[in-house]
């Protein structure tokens, strides 16, 4: 699989509505994620980090400010890049078609792109499925998978396109403690492998630096980069990282940004009550 | 007898089904038969219905011996089916093309809103003036509030598609053609399933209704000519039949929904990796 791109966020501004209630999503944030690089953003929810995931996909269109893939421009104000394979979303709740199978959802994406037959597309997400340890789901509906091998099976669909970024919008929200611990081990693996450039969205501080080679803590709505902590824990990583020195270190820096950036947010909700 | 006696089990849906049914004919029974209540003693009895639809010498002309029966049924079943056919096709491809596009929208659902009340039977006239014949008269009138059903399901069904899946779709490089077979059809077709079976039930309504006023042969025209001669035996039969048909085709409709959705079947049948 091919190496990651460099993602260049540039004074990005996303405003909604900007005649009316004029609601600013994203505030002039600027982010340069280097080609094969897990990138981690955190920030209290609603603070406007999936707008900006959702601008680089391009399901929104930015307002200011330029957003480029490996210097080819994603996205200048009226000018938006539509949605592409080489930025693959992978969804908070889980968007495999319930209607397809394991494989056929898998295999989708170079179907339709036309990068492969049919049958080509299905073997090669068999192999996939076989080198990560899930076979024999191959005909099995989404629905009759638990979450987190639903959770697998959407990377394994966003990673056979060989994308240059994947775009993670907390993917693994609601799982419980111990499944979401198989699917950190499973994306780190998967991002061994391939190398492809990673931005990952959470609020979860744990899962965010056990991932990252880098977090980036968000401030409050509008967004705007707050804290970046380089994550310096040596790879490949398991759980006993966790309980590290360094770790902990890393967390207590990043749980006051967070914390702050809470607290505020918590204040302007009690403004509006007021 | 050389079969085996299966052990006495029945599954609660057949039970449902006997109980319900039999209960029916039996307060039927009770209330002609028995209490010959004032008005109720007119009518004909079970009993009468019953002996009548099965005897191979029907008093009034009319049981499952007689060649005629199965010629009435045929025609209704035929004009349903084709009415039935007709709607499917064209309701569900307008009802998906208006929650696919929306100009195509905003053209169309003013017009189809508008017409969608006027009931079945008051276009009864025009059809038959406009069609050569009347039989096509009959199948137009049974095919418009089949449509309209299938249309309104179809288009509900597109627009209760989780947007999620259109952007799933398109980050993954499909083109408008790769979204609408992916995800927009499939997406409708459990709405289109319930539309199907409304449809069905209005089709044989109006079947029955263009049948007396315009139709040769078919059940809705046995009742009516059964009426002008006053059988009422036959009447009951002709309303029995048109109950079982009608029961029957909506099973066969659901049937065809559970095969082409496969995952929502295995979806409540629970099966957890």
């Amino acid at each position: 699989m091919s190496a990651g791109g460099a993602l260049s966020i540039r004074q990005v501004t996303k405003v909604y509505d900007p005649e009316g209630v004029h609601v600013v999503a994203v505030d002039n944030c600027s982010l340069e994620v280097a080609s094969g690089e897990f990138l981690v953003v955190v920030g209290p929810s609603g603070c406007g980090k999936t707008t900006l995931l959702n601008v680089i996909a391009g399901f929104e269109e930015l307002s200011e400010g330029e957003i480029r893939l490996d210097e080819g421009p994603l996205a200048l104000p009226g000018k938006q890049v539509g949605p592409g394979a080489e930025r693959i979303v992978v969804f908070q709740n889980g968007a495999l078609f319930p209607w397809k199978t394991v494989l056929e959802n898998i295999a989708y994406g170079p179907v339709v792109q036309r990068r492969m037959a049919k049958n080509e597309a299905q073997r090669s997400a068999r192999e996939l499925l076989r080198q990560v340890g899930l076979e024999g789901i191959e005909e099995s509906y989404p629905a009759e998978l638990s979450s987190g091998v639903q959770r697998r099976v959407e990377i394994l669909r966003a990673l056979i396109n060989e994308p240059r970024v994947v775009l993670l919008d907390e993917p693994f929200r609601g799982l419980d403690a111990v499944a979401k611990s198989v699917m950190h081990q499973f994306l780190l693996d998967m991002f061994e492998r391939t190398r492809c450039t990673m931005y990952f969205i959470t609020h979860d501080l744990d899962e965010a630096i056990f991932l990252a080679d880098r977090v980036v803590v968000m401030t409050t709505r509008p967004a705007r980069v707050k804290l970046e902590l380089s994550i310096d824990l040596p790879r490949p990583r398991d759980h006993r990282v966790l309980g590290t020195e360094r770790f902990l270190k890393l967390k207590q820096a990043a749980l006051e940004a967070v914390h702050e950036e809470a607290l505020k947010a918590f204040q302007a909700g009690e403004r509006e009550l007021a | 007898m050389g079969l085996h006696m299966k052990r006495w089990t029945v599954n609660p849906e057949t039970w449902g089904a006997v109980v319900s049914i039999l209960g029916f004919v039996l307060l039927w029974y009770i209330l002609t038969a028995v209490l010959k209540l004032p008005r109720f003693d007119k009518l004909p009895n079970p009993v009468a219905v019953f002996s009548a639809w099965l005897s191979p010498h029907p008093q009034f002309g009319l049981s499952i011996f007689t060649r005629g029966y199965y010629l009435d049924i045929l025609y209704s079943v035929g004009r349903v089916l084709a009415a039935f056919v007709l709607a499917t096709v064209l309701g569900v491809g307008l009802g998906l093309l208006m929650g696919w596009s929306r100009v195509f929208f905003d053209y169309s659902f003013p017009l189809v809103e508008t017409l969608r009340p006027i009931p079945p039977i008051a276009w009864i006239p025009l059809a038959v003036l406009v069609l050569p014949t009347a039989e096509l008269g009959v199948i137009f009138i049974t095919f418009i509030a089949a449509f309209f059903a299938t249309v309104l399901n179809t288009l509900l069904g597109v627009r209760s598609i989780d947007e999620v899946y259109f952007r799933a779709a398109s980050c993954l490089g499909s083109r408008p053609r790769d979204v609408f077979w992916n995800v927009v059809v499939p997406g409708a077709l459990p709405a289109i399933f319930t539309g199907l079976q409304v449809a069905m039930g209005i089709a044989w309504i109006s079947l029955v209704a263009g049948e007396m006023i315009a139709g040769q042969r078919g059940l809705g025209y046995l009742i009516y000519e059964d009426y002008s001669n006053l059988q009422f035996v036959n009447i009951v039969i002709g309303m029995a039949t048109l109950g079982l048909l009608g029961y029957g085709s909506s099973a066969l409709v659901r049937m065809l929904g559970r095969r082409l959705m496969a995952w929502e079947g295995r979806r409540r049948g629970g099966a957890m990796a």
